[in-house]
C-alpha cells in the first residue's frame, strides 16, 4: 500500500477531533499543544500508518488538512 | 416624442419606467395601483424583460434588491400597507448603496384603511419607515404627465447616487387620465456603467454587496459614506414650484394631488381679491427648506393643506419657524379635499 | 513539525475557489464542511467567474468571505427572493442561495416555497441543524420533539409548538423543482454523497434545468451541548429518523 502524509495547518485547526475519528488507520491524535487561538491542535501520532485516504481532510470543517500520497512506480 | 395619448397615472408611471430602461419589475397586486402592475405584465415580457408577480410585497422588494445588485434598472410598486411591508428591504437597499425605484400610490390608512387617495405616508417616506440612519429621495408628482417625468428622473437619480428613490403619488393621480407625451426610450448604451455590480468576478476582484460589519468603527465609516451622499443630494437635488407667489400675502404649501387642486384655489381666491400663492415641493426629500424659508419672510401666512393629519406640515413649520403663521387644514381617511373647502379655509386668514 | 512530502503527490487540498480566510464557525460545525463542498463543486464546474453566492442571516452571515466569487448579503429569510432577482436580471450568473433552518423554513417560508414553485433556475442549499445557532440556541421549525432549546427549555412539546417541519417534502410536492434531496455530513460516506448531490444541483442550474434544493442535516455542537463527535452520532442515529436521507425528486436526467 502506498504511504501517505497529511499536512495540518496548526493555526486553522480548532481541535474538534472529527479527523481523529474519521481516520481508519488511527494515525491522528491531539498534539497536546495550543495554537494562537487557544485550540489543542491535531498532529500525526502514527505517520507510518497513513495511507493517504483523505478521510480526515474530507471531514475537516476548517479545511485545514492537505493530503499527500507516495508516487507508485509504474 | 410626439406620441400624445390619454393615459392613466398608473400606466404613465409604468410606461415611463419602461422607456427609462427598467429591466426588471417585481410587484404584488394591491389597489389602487393595479393598472401599473397590469401594464408591466402586458409589456415587459414582450420586450424580453422581467416581470414577476411576487409572493408578497416583501418578496418583491427583495427581488428588487437582487436585481439592483446585478446592476440592472429595477422597480417595484405598491400602496401604503404594502409599502409598510417593504421597509426592511428599503433599509437594506439604502445601506447597501443600491439604486432602486419604489412607487407608492397612497391610500387611506392606518391599517387596512380604504382604497381612496390619501397622503398619510409622508412621514414613512421622508423620515425613515425603515430602520437606521438612511434617507430616500422622494418625488411627489402633481399631474399625470409629471408622474411620467419624475419616474424617468427617479431612475437617473437612483443610478447617479446609488440610492432608493420613491415616487410618492396617490390613488387619485394613479387612476385619473390626462393627455401625455412620453419621451423616446433611453438607449441602454448611454446608461451609466456599474463596476460595483455583481456581474461575475471575471478578470477582477469579487464584488460584495452588503450593509453589515460587526466592527462599530467600520459601520460608522459606512454610515459616513451614506451621510456624505445625502448632503450632496440635499445641496443639489431639491426641487419645488412656486405659483403666483411674487405678491402673495398667503401661500398654500401642498404637494401632489392637493397642490393640483390648490392651483384652482389660487385662481379663485385671486378673483375674489385675495393675494394667494402656492408653494409646491416636488422633492419631499430633500425638502426645499431654504426657498420656503425665504418665501415665508415675505408673506403673513403659510397654510399647509394635506390629505392627512398633518405630516408635511412639520417640515413646513421647520422651514417657516416664526416668520409667518403656519396653520393647517387636512382631510383624512381617503376623503379628497375640494377647491371650495380649501378656499373657505384660506378666507379665514385673508382678513 | 515539518512533514516531508518529497516524492509525493498532493491528492487533497483546499479548493481554489476558497479564500484564505479562516472560518468563523465553531469547532466541529458542519457549515465548514459544506462550504468546502460548495467551493469544490464551483472548481470542478469551472464557474467561479460567474457565480454569485448569497449570504443569509445566521451563523453563515459571513459566507461572502469564504468564496472567490461575487456575493450579496440578504435580509433574514429573503435569500430565495434575492436569488430570484439576481437570476432574472442576469441568467448567465450561477446563483447559489445558502440558508439555515430559520432563514429558509421560518421567516423565509413564503420566499422559499414560491421561488421553488416558480421554478427559478437557482440552487438553494438548506442547512438544517434543528436550532438557531447565531442567536444562542432557540427552537427552529425543524427542532425535534422533546429537544431542549432556549425557547423549549423542557423539550419541544407538540401540544404547544407542533412538530418538526419536513420542508424538502413540501417542496417535493411542487411541479416545478427539478432536484430535491436531503443529505448529511456525519461520516465520510455521507460527505461523499453530499459532494455528488451538490455538484449535481449546481450543474442542473448551469444546464438551465431549473430549481434545485439540497437540504443538509448538520450539527450545532455548541447549542446541542454535545462534542462534535457526539453531535455527528446524534445526526446518524436520531435526526435521520425524523428527516430521512435521499433524493425526493430528480427530474434532471
Amino acid at each position: 500500500m502506498p504511504s501517505g502524509r497529511v499536512l495540518i495547518d496548526e493555526e486553522r485547526c480548532k481541535g474538534c477531533g472529527l479527523c481523529i475519528a474519521a481516520c481508519p488507520q488511527k494515525v491522528l491524535a491531539f498534539s497536546g499543544k495550543i495554537n494562537r487561538s487557544g485550540y489543542n491542535y491535531v498532529h500525526m501520532e502514527h505517520p507510518e500508518k497513513c495511507v493517504g485516504c483523505a478521510f480526515c481532510a474530507m471531514t475537516c470543517p476548517d479545511v485545514a488538512i492537505e493530503v499527500y500520497r507516495e508516487k507508485v512506480a509504474a | 416624442m410626439g406620441e400624445r395619448k390619454l393615459m392613466r397615472g398608473n400606466e404613465v408611471i409604468a410606461e415611463a419606467a419602461i422607456r427609462a430602461g427598467c429591466e426588471c419589475y417585481f410587484a404584488y397586486p394591491i389597489t389602487p395601483q393595479a393598472e401599473l402592475l397590469e401594464h408591466m405584465a402586458r409589456n415587459m415580457p414582450r420586450l424580453g424583460r422581467t416581470f414577476v408577480q411576487a409572493e408578497s410585497e416583501i418578496g418583491a422588494i427583495n427581488m428588487l434588491y437582487g436585481a439592483a445588485a446585478a446592476g440592472v434598472r429595477a422597480m417595484t410598486s405598491s400602496s401604503s400597507p404594502g409599502i409598510s411591508l417593504k421597509q426592511e428591504g428599503i433599509s437594506y437597499i439604502a445601506g447597501s448603496n443600491l439604486p432602486a425605484v419604489i412607487v407608492n400610490i397612497m391610500r387611506g390608512g392606518p391599517g387596512l384603511g380604504d382604497i381612496a387617495p390619501a397622503q398619510g405616508d409622508y412621514f414613512q417616506a421622508t423620515k425613515g419607515g425603515g430602520h437606521g440612519d438612511y434617507r430616500m429621495i422622494v418625488l411627489g408628482p402633481s399631474t399625470v404627465p409629471e408622474a411620467g417625468e419624475l419616474t424617468i428622473l427617479a431612475f437617473d437619480l437612483a443610478d447617479k447616487y446609488r440610492v432608493p428613490v420613491m415616487i410618492l403619488a396617490d390613488g387619485m393621480l394613479g387612476q385619473m387620465m390626462e393627455p401625455v407625451e412620453l419621451p423616446d426610450p433611453v438607449d441602454p448604451a448611454t446608461l451609466p456603467k456599474k463596476d460595483w455590480a455583481l456581474t461575475g468576478a471575471k478578470g477582477r476582484d469579487p464584488n460584495i454587496i452588503l450593509s453589515f460589519d460587526l466592527d462599530p468603527e467600520v459601520l460608522k465609516q459606512m454610515n459616513l459614506v451614506l451621510q456624505e451622499k445625502y448632503r450632496k443630494i440635499e445641496d443639489n437635488e431639491a426641487r419645488y414650484e412656486e405659483y403666483q407667489t411674487d405678491d402673495a400675502d398667503i401661500v398654500i404649501a401642498a404637494y401632489g394631488t392637493v397642490a393640483r387642486i390648490a392651483k384652482t384655489v389660487v385662481r379663485r381666491a385671486r378673483a375674489e381679491g385675495i393675494k394667494l400663492g402656492l408653494f409646491r415641493p416636488i422633492t419631499l426629500w430633500p425638502f426645499p427648506y431654504e426657498p420656503l424659508r425665504e418665501l415665508a419672510s415675505r408673506v403673513k401666512t403659510v397654510l399647509t393643506v394635506e390629505m392627512s393629519a398633518g405630516q408635511m406640515w412639520e417640515d413646513v413649520r421647520l422651514a417657516v419657524a416664526e416668520r409667518a403663521e403656519t396653520p393647517f387644514y387636512g382631510e383624512m381617511g381617503g376623503v379628497v379635499t375640494t377647491p371650495r373647502k380649501i378656499l373657505s379655509e384660506v378666507r379665514k386668514y385673508a382678513r | 513539525m515539518p512533514v516531508n512530502t518529497e516524492n509525493m503527490v498532493k491528492v487533497f487540498g483546499r479548493p481554489k475557489s476558497l479564500t484564505d480566510a479562516r472560518f468563523t464557525y465553531c469547532p466541529g460545525c458542519h457549515h465548514g464542511i459544506l462550504t468546502r463542498i460548495i467551493a469544490k463543486a464551483i472548481d470542478e464546474l469551472g464557474i467561479a467567474e460567474r457565480t454569485v453566492t448569497i449570504a443569509p442571516v445566521g451563523c453563515s452571515v459571513f459566507a461572502y468571505l469564504w468564496y472567490k466569487c461575487d456575493a450579496v448579503q440578504a435580509s433574514h429569510g429573503r435569500a430565495s427572493a434575492v436569488a430570484t432577482g439576481l437570476k432574472r436580471a442576469n441568467k448567465d450568473l450561477v446563483v447559489i442561495s445558502y440558508q439555515g433552518d430559520g432563514d429558509f423554513a421560518s421567516i423565509g417560508t413564503a420566499e422559499s416555497i414560491h421561488a421553488a414553485n416558480r421554478g427559478e433556475n437557482i440552487t438553494v442549499i438548506f442547512v438544517n441543524n434543528q436550532i438557531y445557532g447565531m442567536t444562542g440556541g432557540e427552537m427552529a421549525p425543524t427542532t425535534l420533539v422533546g429537544q431542549r432549546t432556549t425557547t423549549t427549555p423542557d423539550g419541544r412539546d407538540p401540544a404547544y409548538f407542533g412538530y418538526p417541519i419536513r420542508f424538502s417534502e413540501l417542496i417535493a410536492t411542487l411541479d416545478a423543482p427539478v432536484y430535491v434531496t436531503r443529505q448529511a455530513l456525519y461520516d465520510t460516506r455521507r460527505i461523499m454523497d453530499a459532494e455528488k448531490a451538490i455538484k449535481k444541483a449546481i450543474s442542473y442550474q448551469v444546464e438551465g434545468k431549473g430549481y434545485s434544493l439540497v437540504e443538509v442535516l448538520s450539527t450545532c455542537p455548541t447549542n446541542w451541548h454535545m462534542s462534535p463527535l457526539e453531535a455527528n452520532r446524534h445526526v446518524a442515529e436520531v435526526v435521520t429518523e425524523a428527516f430521512p436521507l435521499g433524493d425526493l425528486v430528480d427530474r434532471g436526467g
